[in-house]
């Protein structure tokens, strides 16, 4: 979440909005627009129904925000929302097509990293380049739903941990695990691949 | 006490929250001043993290946020005169 949200009273404009004064919703969700777009994306795989889930989300915020209780941010409250919008889509998909749940036991197999020597410097300019950004976003859409929901909260969304058990209701070690493990399987995937795309100077010992 | 290069792995995401405990980290630094292969997996986990988090890679559609607003709006008016 990129947009600053100091100064905010959102308890207030919450309050505010379920007095009658309903516009105020509008600003109420506006810096958290792109996480449930982003949410919905990663999920759904698809930008057209990624946009309609995330309008479904807010319309569903919208009309339950009375059931909103202050023991959570309200926006980890809506990202909540989106993540069961975009699950109940999935389901609904894989009953038509028949596919797997694709869901892995939590205890299945450790995952190892990619051994690499040097790969120590990140040039942030290779994002202007569309294919790394397309080489990101398929690695993430890659990883099986349970690990990439928590990568996404906690590392693109930027949500503490405690947040991101708050939203998938589950505990504070099960996102730690998960987490990990999303880590490692990307670090796996991508070192590799983006290394061959990251201009190379010889090996890089910045501290020389 | 010595620690292998796989119990290092298995603390990297601990170790980028700043979430491990002290004498696990003490360990794991340790480590990490003399394997060369260790330090470059977390350095090259650390560069995806910040790569991910870019804004850049996940682009909103033209025209999202007006959509989205219009169908909010659609929803505050047809709610308010119900």
């Amino acid at each position: 979440m990129t947009q600053t949200l100091e100064g905010r009273d959102e308890a207030q404009m919450i309050a505010s909005i379920l007095a009658g004064d309903s516009q105020q919703f509008h600003q109420l969700i506006r810096p958290y627009e792109r996480s449930v777009y982003v949410m919905a994306l990663s999920m759904l795989r698809n930008e057209a129904d990624a946009e309609d889930a995330a309008q479904e989300a807010c319309l569903k915020a919208y009309r339950s925000l009375a059931n909103f209780r202050a023991d959570s941010k309200f926006g980890t409250w809506l990202i909540s929302i989106t993540l069961n919008v975009a699950r109940n889509r999935l389901r609904r998909n894989r009953l038509m097509h028949m596919e797997s749940l694709d869901i892995p036991s939590e205890e299945d197999g450790h995952v190892s990293p990619a051994l690499l020597r040097d790969w120590r410097e990140v040039p942030l300019e290779i994002l202007e380049r569309a294919e790394v950004r397309q080489i990101l976003r398929r690695a993430i859409a890659a990883l099986p739903e349970i690990y990439r929901e928590v990568f996404l909260l906690r590392d693109v969304e930027e949500l503490s941990i405690k947040e991101a058990a708050q939203a998938l209701r589950v505990s504070d070690s099960v996102v730690k695990v998960r987490l990990h493990r999303a880590r490692t399987m990307l670090q796996k995937t991508l070192a590799p691949e983006l290394k061959g795309l990251v201009p190379q100077k010889g090996r890089w010992f910045p501290w020389l | 006490m010595v620690i292998d290069c796989k119990h290092v792995w298995n603390n990297i995401s601990g170790y980028l929250d700043g979430a491990l405990d002290p004498a696990v980290l003490q360990q794991v630094q340790k480590h990490l001043e003399h394997c060369g292969i260790c330090s470059a997996i977390l350095d090259s986990t650390r560069n995806i993290l910040i790569l991910t988090a870019d804004d850049r890679v996940f682009e909103l559609p033209l025209g999202y946020s007006s959509r989205l607003h219009a169908r909010l709006e659609a929803e505050i008016q047809g709610m308010s005169l119900s």
